[in-house]
């Protein structure tokens, strides 16, 4: 087993709210492993920590209101990036890990051109010449597709279409060859068409350029086609987590089973012969009181007494490699209960 | 056959191009966002309209209600003429055809509460006052799903899941008989987009509202509509049943659109037809069929670049603008 290259230990980040009344236990325990080259799917709704944990990552959460609390752990190749000074931080951010936000429009910046937007990084880590930077630029806009990249680099993001400022993200992400890249929804905004686009060019780029890559989206048919494994998250924790292929054969926690029985399906029944959606009932709890026992239970169709007063602990799935599928549902120490859904 | 609820013929809707620098001087062409499109539906019915960004579908769906004035076209709702209709009759009108937008956090007005936005039709329209029409609101809260609870929060409070519901509880509080429903979903996760189309199918039935439902997902359009029109730069590419688009669709645009659905299945073996570039600008369309620049249909020639195929029906209710029609790819 090679070692990995991003290790979250516990990780827990908490917000103090609005008024001092509450905490709001965004992240609260959450550990996964990113491998060197692997797409790591992290899925679960809004509000279930997941851009709070990439933040985290980054430590890019603002104190205050919010902090990671003692004894979280996330080590990047070695180092523990919790511990790192600001200097050795910077080093770190924008250039071995790098992240790419959902909204394109409102993560650039409009007053300057997206060319020295790309470059400004390669300047800043790589010492590069304003000459050299704008040369590597124009290099960056055409390995992300986008045509006539020496005119275009000299255009502001407000002469670009929603998908090709997205484009223009993944450019400016890549700039300095990260090891990681964070991409946190980096489809949500756009059409089908061109997240179609957008995916197939982030598949392609990981596969030249060697990156990690962690896939945040609330969409398990995004990640069906791209991730190598998926965490599922759900009111801060980590309820799921399966290779992809073991994921969607056998999706063991109630909450994977609700989420991928959302998702719209063209293979489904038209919509005249009931073709109804069997979403989640209700949402996602507030942060600042999650349910007791197991969080998801007043949503779960299964629940029982054990679950209203019991929280459970990740559970292995069996399968052939124990530890690859793990599930935090009590369901599998009594998979009798599993009655076919309501 | 039903007469159709809703009719729309040779809907035309053309904007002035850009302006130059600094938005002076003479506007530069035309933008041509909605070019001639016609679709008729039938009361209880559902026709899904869909296409990318840029289209002119919402641009259709605005023009339809006169909340921007058409062109050119007629459009008859229950056989009254809305084009041409006046001031005051217009506003009658407007009690039975309503609009959800699909930015819940931007159509809601933020210094209202739930109460004032749901009583506000209610006495614009002098439906109710008093305790009848907080009867009504209790009503509406319940039949979209809210908790009766929300009726003093103001829209801050609220999910965007819960903002649609409120959405769709002020479309519905003048009893329309017809909904456009402009990409309703397309800003929610997926188990609340699921959740929403849920109660739109649902009130549909009880109420039988006739829905004009736009998107850019035909995923999302099957779970809703019988009918599917499929647009693109302005005009109508393909237009048929459903369930006949989903199994044969005959425009390759249509054919590209389905084929960036993502499949929820890491097995799922199939050609994706990734479309190259972005849809091209309306101010200047391409010549010939406007497709043919991204079209990946291996036969295509000269022909489709210079002659623009007409809108005709390849099979029965089936209709493509394409000159490949016969052989889909």
């Amino acid at each position: 087993m090679t070692e990995p290259l991003l290790r979250v230990r516990d990780l827990k980040t908490y917000f103090v709210t609005e008024h001092g009344s509450g905490t709001a236990r965004a992240v609260d325990g959450v550990s996964f492993e990113v491998q060197p080259g692997e797409t790591l799917g992290i899925v679960g709704e809004s509000g279930c920590g997941k851009t709070v944990t990439s933040l985290s990552i980054l430590r890019l959460i603002p104190e205050p209101p919010g902090h990671i609390r003692p004894g979280s752990f996330i080590e990047f190749e070695g180092r523990n990036l919790l511990t790192l000074e600001p200097r050795e931080l910077r080093a770190v951010r924008g250039n071995q890990i790098a992240m790419i936000f959902q909204e394109p429009m409102t993560s650039l910046n409009p007053v300057f051109t997206v060319g020295d937007q790309i470059a400004e990084a390669a300047i800043v880590h790589q010492r590069l010449s304003r000459r050299a930077a704008r040369t590597r630029a124009i290099e960056m806009l055409r390995l992300v597709g986008i045509p006539d990249p020496e005119e275009r680099v000299d255009h502001y993001p407000h002469q670009m279409s929603g998908g090709m400022r997205q484009r223009v993200m993944i450019a400016m992400a890549l700039v300095c060859h990260p090891k990681l890249l964070i991409a946190d929804e980096p489809t949500t905004a756009l059409d089908v068409t061109i997240q179609a686009q957008i995916l197939e060019l982030l598949d392609r780029l990981q596969a030249e350029l060697g990156m990690a890559v962690m896939l945040i989206t609330h969409d398990l048919g995004v990640v069906a086609g791209s991730a190598d494994r998926v965490v599922v998250m759900y009111a801060g924790q980590v309820v799921e987590q399966a290779p992809t292929a073991a994921l969607f054969a056998r999706p063991l926690h109630p909450y994977t089973e609700g989420l991928l029985a959302s998702v719209p399906r063209l293979d489904g029944p038209p919509a005249r012969e009931h073709g109804r959606l069997h979403g989640i009932p209700g949402q996602v709890p507030a942060a600042t009181a999650w349910p007791e026992g197991c969080r998801f239970h007043p949503r779960c169709p299964y629940a029982w007494d054990r679950c209203r007063a019991e929280a459970p602990p990740l559970l292995d799935a069996g399968g052939s490699d124990p530890g690859t599928h793990t599930v935090r549902c009590w369901l599998l120490t009594d998979p009798k209960r599993r009655t076919p859904h309501p | 056959m039903t007469p159709a609820l809703v009719d729309v013929q040779g809907l035309v809707k053309h904007f002035p191009g850009e302006r130059g620098w600094l938005g002076l001087g003479r506007p530069r062409g035309v933008v041509r966002a909605v070019d001639g499109v016609s679709f008729a539906i039938a009361p209880g019915q559902t026709l899904g309209l869909v296409g990318e960004s840029g289209c002119g579908k919402s641009t259709v769906g605005r023009a339809i209600l006169r909340l921007i004035e058409p062109d050119a076209g007629r459009v008859t709702i229950d056989g009254q003429d809305v084009v041409t209709l006046g001031a005051s009759a217009l506003r009658a009108l407007r009690r039975r055809m309503q609009i959800v937008f699909q930015d819940p956090y931007g159509s809601l007005n933020p210094r209202m509460t739930v109460h004032q936005m749901l009583a506000e039709p209610l006495s614009i329209h002098r439906l109710a006052s008093g305790a009848d029409a907080e009867r009504r609101i209790a009503a509406l809260l319940e039949e979209v799903g809210l908790d009766p609870g929300f009726a003093d929060s103001y829209p801050h409070e609220l999910s965007g899941g819960q903002r649609q519901r409120v959405g769709i509880a002020r479309a519905l509080s003048v009893e329309p008989q017809f909904l456009v429903l402009d990409e309703p979903v397309s800003a929610l996760d997926v188990s609340v987009q699921a959740q929403v189309l849920n109660l739109l199918a649902d009130l549909q039935q009880r109420r039988r509202l006739t829905y004009l439902f736009i998107a850019h997902d035909l995923a999302v359009v099957k779970h809703i509509a019988d009918h599917v029109a499929v647009m693109y730069l302005g005009k109508i590419v393909e237009r048929a049943p459903a369930p006949a688009l989903y199994a044969r669709p005959r425009h390759p645009y249509t054919t590209s659109l389905l084929s960036a659905v993502p499949v929820p299945d890491p097995k799922a073996q199939r050609q994706r037809i990734v479309l190259t570039g972005d849809v091209p600008s309306p101010a200047h369309p391409p010549s010939g069929c406007p497709f043919h620049p991204r079209c990946p249909h291996p036969k295509k020639d000269t022909r489709c670049r210079t002659e623009p195929p007409a809108l005709r029906e390849v099979a029965p209710g089936q209709l493509a603008a394409c000159h490949f029609a016969e052989q889909p790819l």
